[in-house]
């Protein structure tokens, strides 16, 4: 890993902000974990919990109009982004006020009117869509640039790579955030890629940078990215950041994680993210009831959501025939 | 083509995709195009001749041999503010981006709650009878109608390819835009100055009175020669260029078959799964009363597509099936 960057770079207020978010993040997945046990979550869903410094530290790093595409374990970067756990949970709970009129589900969760572009459950698939956000902000000398965060699995389908050849070549403001939490689903990356760093190492083939980071220091993330944003808009193309993270849930809703040995889940959980940042809130003199204050907020917060979440309606039946078409509609012939 | 206006200009169908683009591109600074080999070599079926030219390496993108890049990107842009035209050389290379197609374009606005618009073409070169085998000779517009949320061109003659493309352009959905390999030297009268063709309207290619012919894009032309051959034994047929699938223009097809009573249906995909079984369905469900004889349908038979002429001529619709299959529906 690369050395960590300076704690000056990021205030102390700031800093207690991001940590805020994080917890807010941290809560809304572990309600969303509960409320699927309570059976009020259908489907599956993709918790990111371990997952929140990548997204924070990304995010803090980026324009209110950059743009943002995630995989289906995005609840995070819906919410990083400035979408409400209400209507992230609401969405989870197939309720009319659902971020996605409750259309989506977890997979999907997107918020457009914040660069939030969208969640996708095509492995892959999204990273071409980043790129292809990445050349209209070129075209239009708008001076944005495009995040694509994908897992360590999405280095090994085609897509990744036709991606990084095209955004190199034509050197889009692009950033390729790997959010490599070791296992690809169930199996170890590991044993299915040829090199240590999925994502990272494949890189130089497109003469693209890259850097391999620690995932759960929000700072670190942070730094990194503003690094990559600034070379984007500087007209220097695409960077590839591999962070190195750990999922606290399984795969999906029904995976316990078993195939984990207990002594990497241990070492992993002594490196939550939510810890790291606080260690360096006090490190920067925050006092600790800063922290407690923040953690109460974002309890609260999360309660709330819940509640409302809970009490919202459910979609009029008729919303199966809207939005199809950009006319609002679902016709299809006369 | 059947009926080349003596007045006027007359242009190829090949001439007319690139006149099409050209009309968006000087319309809309928005419109870029993109695809492989498509600026300076001007595509290879010379369907994008002297756009890179006019509009240069800023509207005109080259790209690698990478299709789910050209239409992740395409749809990226489209989402963002711009309104790309992708080129898939060949519409059997859909197999290999298909999820953009099938997964991406025609699903993100429904499962974001209409959050997020696409407007995007997809152009491709579609269809047999050129003798480029089982990997290049595929007609796909099946494939494509498969999938809500795409809507789906199939232009038969030069006019339309451009009030079409212009109609394609401007939609805010994701448009497949199918030009028929067998029609790119075919001639026909040039499109008026800012023509356009609403997307849903099949045109009556042909009026009638004793059976209606359904056709899209190549089956066009062949329904109306076998149409005219059969002209000579009295029969009066009408034939209905549908010119889209998706919207589909069945309120022309039931009105048509409601004075006639009678319906071929000619189409290039493959009678199994085709885009003439929907048509087949919606009339045998809707207009059961209109008809006389049983619904018809000529399509390609279920094998892949052959290489020798003698082969593939046995497999795909031709002007003799189309007039046989007159003949037999007439003497029902």
């Amino acid at each position: 890993m690369t050395a960590v960057a300076a704690t000056d770079d990021i205030g102390a207020s700031e800093l207690l902000a991001l940590y805020e978010q994080m917890a807010v993040i941290r809560r809304t997945e572990k309600a969303a974990h509960d409320l699927f046990l309570a059976g009020l979550v259908k489907g599956t869903t993709h918790l990111a919990a371990g997952h929140e410094a990548v997204a924070v530290g990304a995010s803090a790093a980026l324009r209110p109009d950059d743009y943002v595409f995630a995989t289906y374990r995005g609840h995070h970067h819906a919410i990083a982004r400035g979408a409400t756990p209400e209507e992230c949970l609401a969405e989870l709970m197939s309720k009319a006020t659902g971020i996605c009129k409750a259309k989506g589900g977890s997979m999907h969760l997107t918020k457009a009117s914040a660069g939030m572009l969208g969640s996708y459950a095509i492995v892959g698939a999204h990273l071409p869509l980043a790129a292809g956000a990445a050349w209209s902000a070129k075209l239009r000398g708008s001076g944005q640039v495009a995040v694509a965060f994908f897992g360590d699995g999405a280095t090994n389908i085609g897509a990744f790579h036709e991606a990084l050849n095209i955004a190199a070549v034509w050197s889009l403001p692009v950033l390729f955030i790997c959010e490599n939490n070791l296992y690809m689903e169930y199996t170890p990356i590991g044993s299915v890629t040829p090199v240590p760093n999925p994502a990272a190492d494949r890189a130089p083939a497109y003469a693209i940078p890259a850097e391999v980071i620690d995932g759960n220091d929000v700072v670190v993330v942070a730094a990194a990215t503003a690094r990559a944003v600034q070379r984007a808009r500087s007209g220097q193309g695409p960077t590839v950041i591999e962070a190195r993270t750990y999922r606290h849930f399984g795969h999906s809703r029904t995976d316990p994680a078993t195939y984990r040995p207990a002594e990497e889940v241990q070492e992993w959980m002594e490196r939550d993210p939510l810890d790291i940042a606080r260690a360096r809130l006090a490190t920067l003199g925050v006092p600790v009831e800063d922290a407690v204050r923040a953690d109460d907020r974002a309890a609260q917060v999360v309660a709330e959501a819940v509640a409302a979440a809970r009490a919202a309606p459910a979609p009029d039946p008729a919303d199966a025939f809207t939005d199809v078409w950009a006319d609002g509609g679902s016709q299809w012939r006369t | 083509m059947a009926d080349i206006s003596a007045l006027g200009q007359t242009v190829t169908y090949r001439e007319a995709v690139a006149e099409g683009i050209a009309r968006e591109l000087r319309r809309d600074p928005a419109v870029v195009c993109l695809g492989e080999d498509i600026g300076k070599a001007g595509g290879v079926f010379k369907t994008t001749q002297g756009l890179f030219e006019e509009f240069g390496p800023g509207r005109i993108w080259d790209t690698p041999i990478s299709e789910q890049a050209i239409l992740g990107l395409a749809m990226g842009a489209a989402m963002t503010g711009m309104r790309p035209i992708a080129e898939i050389m060949f519409s059997d290379f859909f197999a290999v981006c298909w999820d953009y197609l099938a997964n991406e374009m025609p699903k993100i606005r429904y499962m974001t709650g209409g959050q997020i618009t696409v407007p995007v073409v997809v152009r491709t070169a579609n269809g047999g009878g050129l003798g480029f085998g089982a990997q290049h000779s595929q007609a796909v517009e099946n494939w494509t109608l498969a999938i809500p949320g795409l809507k789906i061109v199939a232009p038969s003659n030069p006019a339309d390819v451009v009030g079409l493309m212009a109609s394609a352009v401007r939609s805010e959905d994701p448009v497949v835009f199918f030009e028929h390999k067998g029609l790119f030297a075919s001639k026909g009268p040039a499109a008026p100055a800012d023509h356009v063709v609403p997307l849903g309207q099949a045109a009556i290619a042909r009026a009638g009175t004793d059976l209606t012919i359904v056709a899209l894009a190549v089956t066009v032309p062949m329904a109306l020669a076998a149409a005219d051959r059969l002209a000579a034994d009295g029969v009066s047929a009408e034939v209905i260029d549908l010119r889209c699938l998706v919207p589909l223009d069945m309120a022309t097809v039931l009105e048509s078959v409601g004075r006639t009573s009678r319906l071929l249906i000619v189409e290039e995909n493959p009678y199994q799964g085709g885009w003439g079984g929907t048509v087949a369905s919606i009339v045998a469900d809707e207009g059961f009363e209109l008809l006389d004889a049983p619904v018809r349908r000529i399509a390609a038979d279920c094998v892949p597509l052959p290489f020798a002429d003698a082969l593939e001529q046995q497999v795909i619709p031709t002007v003799e099936k189309v007039a046989a299959a007159i003949r037999r529906l007439m003497a029902y």
